[in-house]
């Protein structure tokens, strides 16, 4: 087992095995995403408050979860990286902060346009979109810190404990709606009863392609961040001159 | 429902479609950066590898 983990954590059999990998979740995630469009758009029944513009759920959602699902395991991967010193790990956090960084955005930019016709205005700032907002800074910082250190090293290092302490903002966006008076409404998607199966499969489906999605473009960053790091020439002479 | 009543969307149009573009082009766009970055860091890579060759 430890065998096996070392030889895939070694940057040649890494970029070789991320290279096969690839289409395995792209092709899948595609087929996912637009399922959960057709779904979204035109098989899911409208909202019974909110009419047809509740359908802005299937993007927001989606996407606001994999904002923190892609933080905790960029928080996880460099965790890792710091007591193991494990490059590949560092690398994987250091791949996902700009991912993770859109997919905030989108939750948001949909959120605010969701939010114009819901609640009457574009923004709030209540503790649900204001700890959001802390997450893209959060990874902005992350980004912005690993520019700024040259040595691949120190930036490993440095980053990895902003992105640990950055941490302690998930729980704080997973309960705002909860502790403090919001406009955001609560959980409907993990709250049993809340959505009716007919109305949740789309969100389902866009979640789970979205995931295969990340893995994807994780994969393809990874290996550039592996090119970047090595200095062993002589697999990179070869795997160049393909 | 016909085609214009799905692309009216309930009146919810001009907030629903942007939202949709938006994150589909963000999709897109990861993938194209992505993939440049990979390139560059080959390009990057091959430049480094041939100046230590030239330089031995």
């Amino acid at each position: 087992m430890w065998k096996w983990f070392h030889m895939l954590a070694s940057p040649p059999h890494f970029y070789r095995i991320a290279g096969i990998t690839i289409p395995w979740f792209a092709w899948p995630a595609l087929v996912l995403i637009l399922f959960g469009l057709w779904g979204g758009l035109v098989k899911a029944p409208m909202d019974y408050q909110q009419g047809e513009g509740f359908r802005i759920f299937y993007v927001h959602v989606p996407s606001a979860i994999m904002s923190m699902f892609i933080y905790s395991t960029m928080a996880i991967a460099a965790g890792i990286g710091l007591i193991w010193r494990m490059k590949l790990a560092h690398a994987v956090a250091a791949a996902s902060a700009p991912i993770g960084a859109w997919f905030t955005f989108c939750a948001l930019a949909t959120g605010s346009l969701w939010g114009k016709p819901m609640w009457g205005t574009w923004w709030v700032w209540d503790a649900r979109l204001t700890s959001e907002l802390i997450l893209l800074f959060l990874y902005l910082g992350y980004i912005a810190l690993r520019s700024s250190i040259d040595d691949p090293q120190r930036a490993d290092r440095a980053s990895a404990v902003l992105a640990l302490v950055g941490v302690i903002n998930l729980p704080i966006i997973h309960y705002s709606v909860v502790w403090w008076n919001s406009l955001h409404q609560g959980s409907t998607m993990f709250n049993p009863g809340a959505m009716s199966i007919e109305m949740k499969w789309p969100a389902l489906a866009m979640l789970f392609g979205f995931m295969l999605y990340y893995g994807a473009v994780l994969f393809v960053r990874l290996r550039a961040e592996v090119i970047r790091r090595e200095r062993n020439a002589a697999w990179l002479r070869e795997e160049l001159a393909r | 429902m016909n085609l214009s009543d799905f692309f009216y969307m309930g009146g919810y149009a001009a907030f629903l479609w942007p939202a949709y573009v938006l994150v589909l082009s963000v999709l897109v766009y990861n993938i194209w950066a992505a993939r440049r970055a990979h390139q560059e860091a080959r390009r990057a890579a091959a430049r480094r590898l041939q100046m230590e060759e030239t330089r031995s």
